[in-house]
């Protein structure tokens, strides 16, 4: 009677775990989805702002492609690397799922690098975002792409803690997948940074 | 769990190097056709623009795995109605600032 009791409430507590997964990820998909419309009223703005150089350089002035371009690969690749993480999560391989993480924050770090030399960059120069209305508009998107990356890599930092000490269960595996949305989400924003901003602004 | 409803929890290695080779090649295509400055604006811009959706959609499709099936397409619908108001916030703000340039002949 008591292990059937006991067998029972095992049972539920695993339906209720079945459940709440999804759930969880399909919630923080709609906060992605929000985080978007932020995305996209700093995009609106920067278009906006653009013509707006106030006498100051244009992006075709200042913009270094080969420094994007490494950022960007660094970026992509991380991705992927994070994807790998994920397989190695469903295939309950907690070592490896450490080791991908390790290295898409590695190439996290690489972009954020190259970020941070830009903006340190150009901001000695006296090119920073109070030089001009269109600085000021390109210093925030993609300031504010630069702090979601950050964060994200804080988030893969807690999460490698929580994998040495409570290794893969029904709570951990819904973060990663939440974290790894997170990621994707990240290159789909700088893929339309890369395009609209600097290689646009290159040419026009 | 059915794989139906556990987003981002399928995919195979194959998928996700394709994902990966498919979205270099597509940075690659853009950053090359401006950098070596062969073509014209229209055409340069024509590429930026096609390469970052089908890159975009690349990481959508391959990477976050979206599908019509993923929690009885909910994931699918909400991307959809994001989009509708991402066209409407900034297709919108350029719309009416163009014309507020214009009236006030500025720019």
């Amino acid at each position: 009677m008591a292990t059937e009791s006991l067998h029972h409430d095992a049972h539920a507590e695993e339906h209720e775990h079945h459940d709440a997964g999804p759930t969880k990820v399909f919630g923080f998909w709609v906060y992605l989805m929000s985080d978007l419309v932020i995305f996209g009223t700093l995009f609106a703005t920067y278009a906006v702002l653009m013509k707006g150089t106030a006498g100051g350089p244009t992006g075709a002035d200042i913009f270094e492609l080969p420094l994007i371009l490494f950022g960007t690969f660094a970026l992509l690749i991380s991705s992927f690397t994070f994807g790998m993480g994920v397989l190695a999560m469903n295939a309950n391989r907690v070592g490896q799922v450490k080791m991908w993480l390790g290295i898409t924050f590695v190439l996290g770090l690489m972009f954020l690098g190259m970020e941070i030399y830009e903006f340190h960059h150009l901001i000695h120069e006296g090119f920073g975002p109070d030089r001009s209305a269109f600085l000021s508009a390109f210093f925030t998107l993609v300031g504010t792409h630069g702090l979601h990356v950050t964060f994200g890599m804080i988030w893969i930092l807690v999460m490698l803690v929580q994998l040495s000490t409570k290794g893969l269960n029904d709570k951990t595996r819904p973060r990663i997948l939440c974290l790894s949305l997170f990621w994707h989400f990240l290159d789909i924003v700088w893929i339309c940074v890369f395009s609209f901003v600097y290689l646009m602004g290159v040419l026009v | 769990m059915s794989s139906s409803s556990q987003p981002s929890g399928h995919g195979t290695v194959k998928s996700y190097v394709t994902g990966l080779v498919l979205s270099l090649v597509l940075t690659v295509i853009p950053f090359g056709a401006v950098m070596l400055g062969s073509f014209s604006l229209p055409v340069n811009v024509g590429i930026i623009v096609v390469t970052a959706v089908l890159q975009v959609l690349v990481q959508l499709v391959m990477f976050m795995h979206l599908d019509f099936k993923t929690e009885d397409g909910w994931n699918m619908l909400s991307f959809v109605f994001t989009v509708l108001i991402l066209g409407l916030v900034v297709g919108g703000s350029l719309w009416i600032m163009q014309h507020l340039h214009l009236n006030m002949m500025i720019g």
